[in-house]
């Protein structure tokens, strides 16, 4: 009884799913948009060579922690995959990755907290 | 809105950890009472929209690029304690695995747009659909087709609560980050008296972030908000018709 109720559940959500694989699909407008525009970055979300260029300086402690974390794909780009095309790929790549990771922890965090109240 | 590594001090991003753990566990206390094992795929869900729709950054021509967050969205569908858990997890991958907003900042940020944006924009839509309203739309709805008044209980006014609180929302989180900003030139000065973190004064990053978000991004995060919705009462009438 409960199993199929997940069942059906389940098959409810495969349209949305693949929506969410539509979204990714489309993702690279996000990168192509901003380049046809000609528009920067978001506001305040500058490296620190970025913030250099601005004020003429690199605040102390901005340096320090900028260098802090190394993130396996900076910004969502795979280094040497230059043009739009090829970081249109690496986009939707990063996409396919982060919903993955996202879906995993989300299971993960789920399941640790749906457990008590079983399927019912 | 993403705050990077290095733009805030300890003294913020360390106030802004500290706040935003007690209120993940809070949120996880609240949905462990009402989450069903069959909810867990609608949970991922919305984390995955939320990801994802972050992804499409929209250009101001010339300008700097912003983009929806779906909290609002995700918190009338899944309820505001689940939208925290759901829209903190695209914000944590986001930090750690692409660099999109900061480790330290990870506060700052679920604090902003996860916590605050979610509950401001769910508050609105709640308090626009309230009771009152109910009863007028039933009225309303017996003129409607049975089929739809039957499956779903997302109304003209839900619709219109949903797109004020998606636009305030998001306009809040870009307040927040503006001053959380702004205010690092006052908290942290170094010694030959210049500013150790977010160089920009309050008088710059206010009208830099708010601007952008009151013109253009908190109406997409409202269209975006709108759209979804009217698509799911269709498509999943049973998802919104609680």
């Amino acid at each position: 009884m409960a199993n199929s109720k997940f069942k059906i559940q389940n098959l409810k959500f495969r349209r949305l799913w693949i929506g969410i694989g539509i979204l990714i699909l489309l993702s690279p407008l996000g990168i192509i948009l901003p380049e046809i525009f000609k528009s920067g970055g978001a506001w305040g979300e500058w490296g620190a060579g970025g913030i250099e260029k601005i004020t003429g300086y690199i605040p102390e402690g901005l340096k320090k922690l900028s260098g802090l974390w190394k993130a396996p794909i900076p910004d969502y780009e795979f280094s040497g995959w230059k043009g739009l095309f090829k970081s249109s790929i690496a986009y939707i790549i990063s996409g396919v990755i982060g919903v993955g990771l996202v879906v995993l922890v989300s299971i993960l965090i789920g399941k640790f907290l749906a457990r008590k109240n079983g399927n019912s | 809105m993403h705050i990077p590594d290095g733009y805030l001090g300890p003294y913020t991003y360390g106030g802004l950890w500290a706040v935003i753990v007690p209120i993940w566990i809070y949120a996880s206390g609240k949905i462990k009472e009402t989450l069903k094992a069959s909810q867990i795929p609608l949970l991922a869900l919305s984390a995955a929209f939320s990801f994802v729709i972050m992804m499409f950054n929209v250009p101001i021509p010339g300008g700097t690029t912003g983009h929806a967050t779906g909290a609002t969205l995700i918190a009338v569908l899944i309820g505001p304690w689940a939208a925290i858990i759901a829209v903190s997890i695209a914000l944590i991958i986001q930090a750690f695995m692409f660099g999109d907003g900061g480790i330290t900042a990870v506060g700052a940020n679920c604090f902003n747009i996860a916590f605050a944006e979610v509950l401001v924009g769910y508050g609105i839509y709640r308090i626009i659909s309230s009771s009152k309203f109910k009863v007028q739309s039933s009225k309303f709805k017996t003129r409607d087709s049975d089929a739809e008044t039957q499956h779903s209980s997302l109304n003209t006014r839900h619709l219109i609560g949903a797109g004020i609180g998606a636009y305030i929302g998001i306009n809040l989180a870009a307040f927040l980050t503006a001053f959380e900003l702004g205010i690092q030139t006052v908290l942290h000065v170094g010694p030959d008296g210049r500013p150790l973190y977010s160089p920009f004064p309050l008088s710059v990053t206010i009208p830099a972030i708010m601007i952008e978000h009151v013109v253009l991004f908190g109406i997409v995060e409202a269209v975006i908000t709108i759209f979804v919705l009217i698509y799911l009462r269709k498509s999943h009438p049973d998802l919104i018709g609680r």
